[in-house]
């Protein structure tokens, strides 16, 4: 099994510090960065699979100046494998890119049965690379899955639609790709802790994955980003008071009969 | 190499009928096809496609292509993405849009990685630049913490649109247009993956999407009671329906159902009610579009403050049912 991971800004942070400046998102130092929640998911949908029948989970991840506490999470909550496609060419990718070096080196990797990914990475939020992916490949994809089992060489998926969800059988080799809903990703145990800062991360450069440094990152990028910005939001919130929470309460149910809402 | 021209609005059907986001999407089409003074063409595809067809030409669809076959009973991108790909490739668009929905989701990544073009998915404002004649696309990024305008020179240009960002054209059934039968050879050996069962989770009662009043908790609900309780007597009070924030649906305190926000259902009613809800930008982007938005915190730094209108800064369990009571008087009164 293989499990894409990417390593962002952490998406919890209070809104007040996102802060655009030159085009870029720039954060104060302490907003640690974390592997991104769906992929979260995503690994714990294969870490399931891998109590259940087993198996070896690689994590892959594409991008720069990975911090190795952070990126070898997956390694401490059971991950067996660490390949980083790390270089400064891999910087400021799109899709496009960043799907393409993932399918290169899952061509490198060779065998697999499953490829996890998140629905949509907690930056960009595009939600494009694991089809993209598999499109390459040339393998199958389920998107939006809340649930993953393996039997007889298929796998057995529970699709999230908008008013429930589908079983969908899928054949092997394909790519998932994961929701919400399938629970939160286990925490690490102190033998996992200590296992991980055992083990060092594969380290691939593009040339590794047969592909010049003008053909990854952003030099390879589909879509140019023109530019970022923040609208600017008016408060003009009416705070309705009282005397104690139960009178502000009523006092609400007044001022919106006044002002002819309900 | 071919000439792109022209805007193809890959639509989806809703029992039966034209789905409201192939509306705006036609809407915001019409206005692109008028700019560039080119065709709008709509593609439904489906096992029956009846009077959809007709009514797409009443949104504004000049060509509406319709392909009907037993294999698209159901969305099934193997099968759905034949027909998007063949004619995509007869019609040589400019641009294709495609809703931010459970197909547009699966299917555009799949389409554009295919066709090598470029994809800018859950738009909020596109705009043709008079020069270039390229498409100027505004989404939201980091969990809607800021926007980005992206550009692409790849033909053809796809996007896919949030539901609720733009609005139909008022619907005139006297609008003339083409309604065209479209062969498309599906090969269904193609077909990798199978639905084996489709399992209903819908809340009985009013559905989200047509509420026009919504009473949405969040994480400082604690459980799932108050849903059941609380929530449920206000939302009754005023017809409407009990949604959740993203951590309710993932604690499994409510059905994924009833979550709304960047990742669940985007809804626009007239009131919305946001009790116990930080108003992270992940769950507002699924609210933003609400005529009325009412918030009620313990918190008064919440950010939720920032969207509301009016707010009351208190203890929900106490708050919530002093307003309930007090409208229930006035509405009886």
């Amino acid at each position: 099994m293989i499990v894409c991971c990417k390593q962002v800004p952490d998406p919890e942070a209070p809104p007040a510090v996102f802060k655009v400046a030159n085009n870029k998102m720039t954060l104060p130092p302490d907003v640690k960065p974390v592997i991104g929640q769906y992929e979260e998911f995503a690994l714990e949908a294969a870490l399931r699979i891998k109590d259940t029948v087993g198996g070896k989970i690689t994590a892959l991840s594409v991008g720069n100046n990975f911090i190795r506490d952070v990126i070898k999470k997956a390694l401490a909550v059971g991950g067996d494998e660490l390949i980083l496609l790390e270089d400064e060419a891999f910087d400021g990718g799109d899709s496009w890119s960043t799907a393409n070096a993932m399918a290169m080196a899952i061509k490198k990797i060779g065998e697999y049965d499953l490829i996890f990914c998140g629905r949509q990475s907690s930056d960009w939020d595009a939600g494009q690379v694991g089809l993209g992916v598999a499109e390459i490949l040339g393998i199958p994809a389920v998107t939006l899955a809340r649930r993953v089992e393996v039997t007889d060489g298929k796998a057995r998926v529970e699709q999230v639609i908008p008013d429930g969800y589908h079983v969908v059988e899928v054949t092997l080799p394909a790519l998932i790709v994961v929701t919400s809903g399938l629970g939160a990703l286990r925490y690490a145990t102190l033998k996992g802790i200590m296992a991980a800062a055992k083990k060092q991360p594969v380290i691939w450069k593009p040339a590794d994955i047969g592909l010049e440094p003008s053909q990854v990152g952003a030099a390879a990028r589909r879509s140019k980003l023109d530019k970022l910005f923040q609208p600017v939001k008016e408060a003009k919130c009416e705070i309705v008071e009282g005397d104690t929470a139960a009178e502000a309460g009523a006092n609400l149910a007044v001022r919106l009969r006044e002002a002819k809402l309900l | 190499m071919a000439e792109y021209k022209d805007i193809l609005v890959c639509g989806e059907l809703a029992d039966g009928k034209l789905a409201p986001i192939t509306a705006e999407l036609l809407g915001c089409g019409r206005k692109l096809a008028d700019d560039l003074k080119e065709g709008l063409f709509c593609l439904l595809a489906s096992d029956a496609v009846g009077a959809a067809s007709k009514e797409a030409i009443a949104f504004g669809a000049d060509k509406v292509y319709v392909v009907e076959h037993a294999a698209l009973k159901e969305y099934q991108a193997d099968c759905y993405i034949q027909v998007a790909e063949s004619l995509v490739k007869e019609l040589s668009p400019r641009v294709v849009l495609m809703g931010q929905t459970s197909m547009g989701r699966d299917l555009a990544p799949r389409l554009a990685f295919r066709l090598g073009t470029s994809l800018t998915t859950d738009c909020l404002d596109l705009s043709i630049d008079r020069e270039t004649k390229l498409l100027t696309q505004t989404r939201p990024v980091y969990g809607g913490n800021a926007q980005a305008i992206f550009v692409s020179e790849l033909m053809p240009l796809m996007v896919t649109v949030r539901s609720k960002a733009m609005s139909p054209l008022e619907r005139d059934d006297s609008r003339k247009g083409e309604v065209i039968p479209t062969k498309v050879d599906i090969d269904t050996s193609k077909v990798r993956t199978k639905i084996l069962e489709t399992v209903k989770e819908e809340a009985v009662g009013i559905k989200l999407e047509d509420a026009p009043v919504i009473v949405c908790g969040g994480r400082g609900l604690g459980g799932p009671e108050p849903f059941q309780t609380t929530l449920k007597e206000l939302a009754d009070l005023l017809h409407g329906a009990v949604g959740a924030s993203r951590p309710p649906a993932d604690n499994g305190w409510v059905s994924e159902a009833l979550h709304i926000g960047l990742t669940g259902k985007i809804v626009a009613p007239d009131i919305y009610i946001a009790i116990a809800i930080s108003g992270a930008s992940q769950h507002t982007a699924g609210c933003t579009g609400s005529k009325h938005i009412i918030a009620i915190n313990k918190d008064p730094e919440a950010n939720i403050f920032r969207e509301a209108e009016f707010g009351v800064v208190g203890k929900y369990e106490e708050v919530v049912p002093a307003l309930t009571g007090k409208l229930k008087k006035l509405i009886a009164g």
